[in-house]
């Protein structure tokens, strides 16, 4: 008889994106206090406002750090990490550019290895791309044409730079640089990051989309994201990411806010492919990642669409305070944890206003060792009329060594309040397989359909292209556990 | 085209095939008979490759080559096609897309042109028609939700569309009421060609009315105990399989 593949050993292929790339650094050494935050907001030129509220983060941070407050709740284990020994500034020397002809050659073949070379961007795919390579941007697309339609597009330091008011009014509106331990740490060191906003009535022609890369050892990137959509707006936004093999753990604390006003839509996507640690789990970047949108509008629409494949550990819950009357958050996941990673995932959906409605569909893939947790909240607070909520979790188990949790928090303090939960947990059996491969589809390929057909309610979600990418990211990541 | 020697084979901790000897020529359509836990659904795995039937003796040829050699998609591609007695729903992967793959693994591997999605559709209507099964079930999720006949049309679908040399029918007749019993036999009838053969397994004669066999097997504690002609159905059916499963014993 012919020998049996189990299907777990189908979770180790090895990372295809992991080469770095020969740029000269700018680098800060290890350490944080307040003078870390000075350089950082004096390279950036900053205005004394910003400075002081990066500074009151980090007197915040350093307060919970001593407390040793650090969030333990999570089903993810990690050896401690010693903030003072991680550089928190890393720059590619070239700074900010007029065309992509100025960029550094070096900087636009990583990208062309990662196949997202910019120029072919420009011409064919009609996104406007704003690169962030480590800490600063270094080439913004689309921009003018952007611009005439009102549409603001930029790395966040330019941002500060061009817009500081628009930038006081929201940064940290959603979430406070007190919110919680790597917030802190963010609103403290955060080097760049993306900023748009799109104003009244506008209906952003094309998809934003940044690419994120984290390129210099030991430094981890701290990146801050602000959308803001005015009344009746309309944004799609994407962000992926991918990194460059390294045995170090590279911290990754992210912080995204978004803002919604009356009508307005945000649409944000995420494809996460990081460097996930090796087939022993050595390295891999940890995603400790702060995501929040504020419905903050009538009838204003906010959904997150993620699919995870990267990290040695995620720990990320893009939620929706539902503020505004017949608001609606959605959250559509795909989180697959292979060999060692381990990702604990979910959301928060707020209702706050009258006839608030959240839609969560989650899909936790798991493979080989890989422990993936789904951790939502559904709070009804008492005002919130008419709220309703259906959520729906599914875990898919690759293998018998590997996990797959669910915690759903629900907290209803309105009694018109409809709230469903539905979970499953289901294998790929043997009969799956055997019937694929029966019909002739190699084993890999019938696991990599088998886990798309799982995904393909949150897939579909996604904007087209990314949508393929995102399928084709799902096979890479589990194939070679054939054998 | 198959020949099987003295085979032997487990699932499990359990011997199940005991054995067992078996020759179908191109062009033959053999029925295999037996009561319930004679061996039949194993020896329909034992020829596709299910990783959990083991053969532990014996010989099993496919064109002369030693098909335990071969993955199961290997043996897939080669021609073997098993319609499944209890077929697997795949929640998400639509019908026409598995189908579409299934089929170009297959032509890839007989170095054919892979069919593009519109020449493919044109040809899934084509046999669907044929099978009497709905459109709409092709762009459905691989048999989620679907009744006990349409899972059992789909499977006969899959059969005409893939083509194979070797058609091993585990049981398709169970659950069909007489309508889906005929369209599915007309499916399979209008496959039957020179150079194919056909192993139609079941449990009852009835099927066999719609499907003439050219030989008929009746296996019994893990081995073929008596072979005939289509006439040998007629007589377990009015005899039942008692006098021949004494025999055995």
């Amino acid at each position: 008889m012919a020998e049996s593949h189990s299907p777990e050993s189908l979770a180790e292929r090895e990372y295809e994106y992991g080469f770095t790339t020969d740029v000269e650094q700018e680098t800060l050494p290890p350490g944080l206090d307040e003078s870390t935050v000075r350089f950082i907001s004096a390279q950036k030129d900053e205005p004394e406002w910003l400075l002081e509220w990066r500074l009151k983060a980090l007197r915040r941070f350093l307060e919970l750090e001593e407390r040793e407050t650090e969030p333990t709740w999570a089903m993810v284990h990690y050896p401690k990490i010693d903030y003072q020994a991680i550089s928190y500034w890393a720059a590619p020397k070239q700074q900010l550019v007029e065309s992509l002809d100025d960029v550094d050659p070096e900087l636009l073949s990583t990208y062309e290895k990662l196949g997202i070379p910019l120029e072919e961007q420009k011409r064919l795919a009609g996104v406007a791309v704003d690169a962030v390579f480590d800490s600063v941007s270094v080439g913004t697309t689309f921009k003018a044409e952007l611009e005439k339609q009102g549409i603001l597009f930029c790395s966040f330091s330019d941002a500060v730079q061009r817009w500081p008011d628009l930038i006081r009014q929201y940064l940290g509106s959603v979430v406070p640089y007190s919110d919680n331990f790597f917030a802190c740490l963010n609103s403290a060191v955060f080097s760049d990051g993306s900023f748009a906003y799109i104003p009244k009535g506008v209906r952003c022609p094309m998809e934003l989309s940044t690419y994120f890369r984290i390129n210099a050892a030991n430094t981890g990137q701290f990146e801050r994201t602000l959308l803001v959509a005015d009344e009746g707006a309309y944004v799609s936004y994407l962000e992926g990411c991918t990194a460059p093999m390294r045995d170090e753990n590279q911290l990754h604390a992210a912080v995204v806010e978004l803002v919604a006003l009356d009508d307005a839509e945000i649409k944000y996507s995420t494809v996460q492919n990081w460097y996930p640690g090796d087939k022993d789990g050595k390295g891999g970047i940890y995603n400790f990642v702060t995501k929040r949108g504020a419905c903050r509008g009538k009838r204003s629409k906010i959904s997150w669409t993620q699919v995870e494949t990267g990290s040695a550990i995620t720990w990320k819950y893009p939620s929706c305070i539902l503020q505004g009357d017949d608001s609606v958050g959605e959250f559509y996941s795909v989180a697959l944890t292979a060999n060692h990673q381990q990702a604990d995932t979910g959301t928060k959906m707020i209702h706050l206003g009258k006839n608030t409605k959240s839609t969560i569909l989650s899909k936790g893939i798991s493979a080989g060792f890989g422990q993936n947790t789904y951790r939502g909240l559904v709070r009804v607070q008492p005002k919130a009329e008419g709220a309703r909520n259906y959520s729906q979790c599914d875990s898919l188990l690759l293998g018998d060594r590997c996990g797959a949790h669910t915690f759903p928090y629900l907290e209803v303090k309105n009694s018109s309040a409809t709230v469903e939960h539905e979970a499953t947990t289901s294998k790929i059996g043997e009969d799956q397989l055997f019937y694929c491969r029966q019909r002739g589809i190699s084993e890999e390929d019938a696991v990599s359909m088998i886990v798309n057909g799982f995904c393909k309610e949150v897939l579909r979600e996604l904007p087209m292209e990314f949508a393929v990418e995102a399928q084709k990211l799902l096979g890479v990541s589990l194939e070679g556990a054939v054998g | 085209m198959l020949k099987i020697e003295k085979l032997h084979a487990r699932a499990g901790d359990a011997e199940i095939l005991k054995g067992l000897d078996l020759e179908v020529r191109p062009g033959e359509v053999h029925a295999v008979m037996g009561p319930n836990g004679s061996g039949k659904s194993t020896l329909a795995n034992v020829l596709a490759g299910r990783p959990s039937v083991e053969v532990t003796a014996g010989k099993v040829l496919f064109e002369g080559r030693d098909l335990t050699e071969l993955e199961p998609e290997e043996r897939a591609r080669e021609g073997i096609f098993l319609a499944f007695q209890y077929p697997v729903e795949i929640p998400g992967v639509s019908n026409l897309y598995f189908l579409k793959a299934a089929l170009n693994s297959r032509r890839k591997h007989l170095g054919q042109e892979e069919l593009d999605a519109m020449d493919f559709l044109t040809l899934a209507k084509e046999k669907a028609k044929l099978v009497e099964m709905d459109e709409a079930l092709l762009n459905r999720a691989v048999n989620e939700g679907f009744s006990g006949g349409e899972k059992k049309r789909n499977e006969v679908l899959q059969m005409t569309v893939l083509e194979p040399k070797l058609a091993i029918l585990d049981e398709t007749d169970s659950g069909l009421d007489i309508d889906a019993l005929r369209v599915v036999a007309r499916g399979v009838n209008a496959l039957r060609a020179p150079d194919r053969a056909m192993l139609v397994i079941t449990h009852y004669q009835r099927l066999l009315d719609y499907i003439v066999p050219d030989v008929v097997h009746v296996l019994a504690g893990g081995r073929i105990v008596r072979s005939g002609g289509k006439e040998l159905a007629q007589e377990l059916e009015e005899k039942g399989y008692g006098w021949l499963t004494e025999d055995a014993a």
